[in-house]
């Protein structure tokens, strides 16, 4: 085996090029997640069946097939159904909407935590029902779940070179891209691969030290 | 859809059950060998466990896969089958996230039961095995049914590669009639049940390990 350093040196501009692109899509895609997670947990919480069950059907469906087709049906289907979007906001909305599914049962849990007390405080002060969840429930419920939501994160972080099989040109596809013009294949998949082990690592580190801080 | 394409999905689908047994079998044992290992008294092998989890935890599957597939071929002079490296890199992968359940699992059991173990005598060795392994895999058998899922949801990784599971023969169908809604739907389909499948029989599992503890 002989490592080439300067194939290191070589790769670090298209690195660095996918290093932008991979955070870019993952702070978009936990946007995304994180509001429809919201949106999911809420609907989930409705007095009414017919809005339960389907929203149930469809984020389990959803949460237990691959991401990697899902990203295919969205690439390829919604140009036929007339919706035509960039590989990279195809990519962002799939991995969003994926991890929403994931999201909203961290969310699901934080509501639930939220003693009962509080519930029946905001019926005696009277407070709307609309106020009673912006003001005394989901300020409880977000705090104690910002650490689980950023172990998905992470875990979406570790997804997102999926990405390139929808020709999106993340890390992982500069590395492919840097090795079929080359003809180096250890230098780019080890680089990246390392890249990947230090950003999850700084992260979870991170995220100890908020989970620390909001969660006493 | 034609039952030669039909017959496509299924050969996919059968390389995707192999591929998500093998690799669940060499997932499970690493997980089992280095969660243990986690436990272990000596910090050397405490270190090296860890280590192996932190890296297989850190990295992207689907880096792991193109490693596999790339670099270690040239680096070691010889070259897996496909259908062996994918398993390799997916077995590797998801075991460092079972080797945290199984790590997990162990350090639940109460302590009491491992100080009884040491009152009577049995060696480090027995204790793990006969005390506190029986009393924590009922418990694992949860967390290792979603993680079942993820690897079941993993293996469509391999389809990057060329090899021709579900989500790969999904893409020669979409190739061989130019439109992809319908056969995208029967794909994702084919995934939904395959999972729900693995979670019922993870949780018959449960019920007849759970039976045997209490």
């Amino acid at each position: 085996m002989n490592w080439d350093w300067d194939a290191v040196r070589d790769f670090m501009p298209l690195f660095l090029d996918g290093l932008a692109v991979t955070l870019q899509a993952l702070a978009l895609g936990s946007l995304i997640s994180f509001t429809l997670g919201l949106v999911w947990a809420l609907l989930m919480r409705t007095p009414t069946r017919w809005v339960r069950w389907p929203v149930g059907i469809v984020t389990e469906f959803v949460r237990d097939t691959p991401l990697l087709v899902q990203l295919f049906f969205l690439f390829y289907v919604l140009p036929e159904w007339g919706l035509t979007l960039s590989a990279m906001a195809t990519g962002v909305v799939a991995i969003g909407l994926h991890y929403s599914t994931y999201t909203m049962q961290v969310y699901r849990a934080g509501i639930e935590a939220v003693p009962a007390g509080q519930w029946e405080a905001a019926t005696a002060l009277n407070l709307p029902r609309a106020r009673t969840w912006r003001a005394v429930i989901l300020p409880q419920a977000v705090r104690r779940v910002v650490p689980a939501l950023g172990n998905y994160v992470i875990a979406m972080l570790k997804d997102t070179p999926m990405l390139m099989a929808i020709t999106v040109l993340e890390m992982l596809g500069r590395a492919r891209l840097f090795s079929q013009q080359h003809f180096q294949f250890t230098e780019p998949l080890t680089v990246i691969g390392v890249a990947f082990v230090v950003i999850s690592s700084l992260a979870s580190l991170l995220l100890r030290t908020l989970e620390r801080r909001l969660v006493r | 859809m034609t039952t030669g394409l039909w017959e496509l999905v299924l050969r996919g689908v059968w390389t995707t059950v192999q591929l998500l047994v093998l690799s669940a079998l060499l997932g499970a044992v690493v997980a089992f060998v280095a969660g243990v290992a986690r436990t272990h008294r000596r910090w050397p092998v405490r270190f090296l466990a860890g280590f192996y989890t932190e890296v297989f935890r850190g990295t992207s599957a689907l880096v792991m896969i193109f490693w596999v597939f790339f670099v270690l071929p040239p680096a070691f002079g010889w070259q897996l089958v496909p259908l062996w490296a994918g398993t390799l890199a997916l077995g590797l992968t998801y075991g460092a996230y079972g080797a945290e359940i199984v790590r997990g699992a162990l350090l639940a059991v109460d302590p009491a039961q491992n100080e009884g173990g040491i009152a009577l005598g049995f060696t480090p060795g027995q204790r793990t095995r006969k005390i506190l392994l029986p009393q924590a895999v009922p418990e694992m058998i949860p967390p290792f049914s979603n993680l079942l899922v993820e690897l079941l949801k993993g293996t469509a990784l391999v389809s990057v590669m060329g090899m021709g599971d579900l989500a790969f023969s999904g893409n020669l169908v979409r190739l061989a009639l130019q439109e992809s809604a319908e056969i995208y739907t029967y794909v994702l389909l084919i995934y939904f049940v395959m999972a729900f499948a693995l979670t019922r029989l993870m949780r018959g599992l449960e019920g007849r390990l759970k039976a045997g503890v209490r």
